[in-house]
């Protein structure tokens, strides 16, 4: 049977658009709100990445940072993270779920007991960011065998040779970096040029769902629709940022931001 | 888990770069692959190209002033009693500290490189202070990365590096600290990679900045062997080198051209920033048993609660405070070659006032740790001991801070 992951990238192709992808922070700015976030945007989003907090993330730009110290300062547990994505797909059980962070996360948690509580809480996929490969070779055949998608990063500094193997050694979905950049930052390379490097790709396999994420913001989507999936983040989490000092309803601005977002791709 | 003999230790990885088969790696974000895999590849051949070997000596000569000179602390050892104890005085080094060693070859590759800008991390201000000095000798435009409690704290080297053309980026995020300043500069490098060269200021991050840190402060140890062997006419029965230890890499320098002895000859004792007296937190992953984590692109002993968050570290010694180590020297435990153990504020502000009454010696906070250490053990040993410490950095830039505690000038 074809993955979450899969069916969402083939429902969105069906309707001739990409698909859209969110990532927010677990427990941002508390366990409940987030889960209502994620709840809410659901209904406008194909796969939801959901952030395990770290307090040294040393590829994510200021918004993603802030909204990381937050959740940690309000207490968000690793456990707390697995608890919010149960709960999620208790109500949205076929909506794709992707964990993403950093790697001593779990492996403080430990990597096996880690993927047996991402089975037990209906995780689809998972992004390490300081996890690359062929570091990487190991946890993520660990991930395929739990029948969890291991998401390879791809950037513009990957070398062909490189983007071969990576690509060989990818499950349903790989994330093209856009640009040289933490995350969060304003695109500073011609949407044209992005997708010259992610056509590249794509024409490495074909059947490898592709996906484009860094820079993304209701201005930049557009521009990128080609792409089989994009994904917003920094966007989301200043928007949550913003309504927090504005102290207005988080969950309504960011379910608008998203909706936003998805008319600009249909 | 063994050490191997004849081989430097920053060479005893394994193909992934791994010490001891846990310590170290390259845990990096995908965009940093390609220039980490470029500097490998530049690095591996520069250190073997006699012309660049030539060049580094050069300027390791008559710019930075090797070496530097190793003397005997005459009064402070008739005061204690018991063992001799000598100093290497690294703080002798243009700039005042051991950092003007990775500075300078940094410096060197990012020119062979043919990248004109370079950036860097600071803790105590001494990291920053010598490659905006290695910057401007070497016309390289230079960012620093600090931590905004540490510009706080560490005024005297922030003048400088400003007066070197660097231009200063505060860093907000976190504890304000060397941690912070170490992720942001990380931050810059994977915008910037494709200009810009990344210098760690210790021998800590992905595996290659621990090798060409190790490469660079081994000039220490290479000058040490030269000096014991004419002073002593041979190497003596009873060594102990004592060097403070934050990321390590004054103490990797110090010690790399010993490692090969047996430990009963030649001790290696690092010593770690305990904190406060009465306080919890510390920068102390070795001696006061943290847990392997990952930690900017390398897996060591780090300060760090069960779920993997990195700890709040303090310590008076900006320097010190980091709660991460090198993987070299975290296997250097692990074998136990090493022995390590940490001095607390306290003990290091009186070190540094001991110290400085009895000789005409002016050390700072960081290596004011490892002189408490000395002046704890020395009483108890016999006369034939000769203990070593390096006298790793110099008390100018800590000026505010021993006013404060100490009210003097």
């Amino acid at each position: 049977m074809s993955s979450l992951i899969n069916r969402a990238f083939s429902n969105a192709k069906n309707e001739n658009r990409p698909a859209l992808l969110t990532y927010t922070v677990a427990g941002d700015n508390t366990k409940k709100k987030s889960l209502e976030i994620l709840k809410s945007i659901s209904n406008y989003v194909d796969i939801c990445e959901l952030g395990f907090p770290h307090n040294t993330p040393i590829a994510d730009g200021g918004q993603i940072q802030t909204s990381a110290y937050r959740a940690i300062k309000n207490g968000i547990k690793i456990n707390d993270v697995f608890s919010i994505a149960k709960n999620f797909k208790k109500i949205k059980k076929n909506k794709p779920i992707i964990l993403m962070g950093y790697y001593n996360m779990i492996y403080q948690y430990n990597e096996n007991k880690f993927l047996e509580k991402c089975k037990k809480s209906k995780v689809d996929g998972l992004i390490v960011v300081d996890l690359p490969y062929p570091e990487n070779k190991n946890f993520a055949s660990k991930c395929k065998k739990k029948g969890i998608n291991f998401i390879q990063l791809v950037s513009p500094t990957t070398s062909q040779i490189r983007l071969k193997k990576i690509i060989k050694d990818s499950h349903d979905m790989i994330y093209y970096i856009s640009m040289l950049s933490t995350t969060g930052g304003k695109l500073k390379v011609s949407p044209k040029k992005i997708l010259e490097k992610y056509n590249k790709i794509k024409k490495q396999n074909k059947s490898k769902n592709v996906v484009i994420g860094f820079g993304i913001t209701e201005k930049t989507i557009k521009s990128l629709k080609k792409a089989d999936g994009l994904v917003v983040g920094s966007a989301i989490c200043k928007e949550i940022s913003k309504s927090i000092e504005k102290r207005q309803n988080a969950v309504t601005n960011v379910t608008n931001i998203v909706k936003r977002l998805k008319n600009k791709i249909l | 888990m063994k050490l191997r003999k004849k081989i430097p230790l920053i060479d005893q990885h394994d193909h992934n770069g791994f010490w001891g088969g846990k310590f170290g790696g390259s845990f990096i974000p995908e965009t940093l692959k390609k220039p980490v895999e470029d500097l490998t590849r530049e690095f591996s051949k520069l250190r073997n190209n006699k012309k660049f070997l030539k060049k580094r000596d050069y300027y390791f000569k008559n710019y930075i002033g090797s070496p530097t000179s190793l003397v005997k602390l005459e009064n402070l050892s008739n005061h204690l009693g018991g063992a001799q104890i000598w100093a290497k005085v690294v703080s002798e080094a243009n700039g005042g500290a051991h950092k003007i060693y990775n500075a300078t070859v940094h410096a060197l590759i990012c020119k062979a490189m043919g990248k004109k800008y370079i950036v860097g991390d600071t803790g105590a201000g001494y990291a920053g202070k010598m490659l905006s000095m290695a910057a401007k000798k070497f016309g390289l435009k230079c960012k620093i990365f600090m931590g905004a409690k540490d510009i706080k704290r560490q005024k005297p080297n922030c003048d400088a590096m400003r007066k070197n053309g660097a231009e200063i980026v505060p860093v907000y995020s976190g504890s304000q600290t060397l941690v912070d300043a170490v992720s942001e500069c990380m931050r810059y490098w994977v915008s910037n990679c494709d200009t810009t060269h990344m210098c760690v200021g210790s021998t800590v991050g992905p595996n290659i900045f621990v090798k060409i840190c190790g490469w660079s402060t081994a000039q220490i140890s290479r000058e040490l062997k030269i000096q014991i062997t004419q002073e002593f006419k041979k190497i003596p029965k009873k060594i102990k080198l004592i060097n403070c230890v934050g990321g390590g890499s004054s103490a990797y320098g110090f010690w790399s051209e010993f490692i090969d002895f047996k430990k009963s000859r030649i001790e290696l004792i690092g010593v770690e920033a305990g904190g406060p007296k009465n306080s919890k937190l510390h920068a102390a992953p070795l001696s006061r048993n943290a847990k392997i984590g990952i930690l900017h692109g390398a897996a060591s002993y780090v300060c760090q609660n069960n779920e993997g968050q990195i700890n709040d570290t303090e310590s008076i010694s900006a320097g010190l405070d980091y709660p991460g180590v090198s993987p070299i020297h975290c296997f250097l435990k692990d074998t136990k070659r090493a022995r390590y153990t940490y001095a607390t504020d306290e003990e290091a502000l009186k070190a540094h006032v001991m110290v400085t009454k009895f000789e005409k010696l002016n050390p700072s906070l960081e290596p004011s740790h490892a002189f408490a250490e000395a002046i704890k053990i020395a009483p108890k040993l016999s006369k034939d001991t000769i203990i070593i410490v390096n006298s790793c950095g110099d008390a100018k830039k800590d000026r505010d801070i021993l006013k404060e505690r100490l009210g003097k000038n």
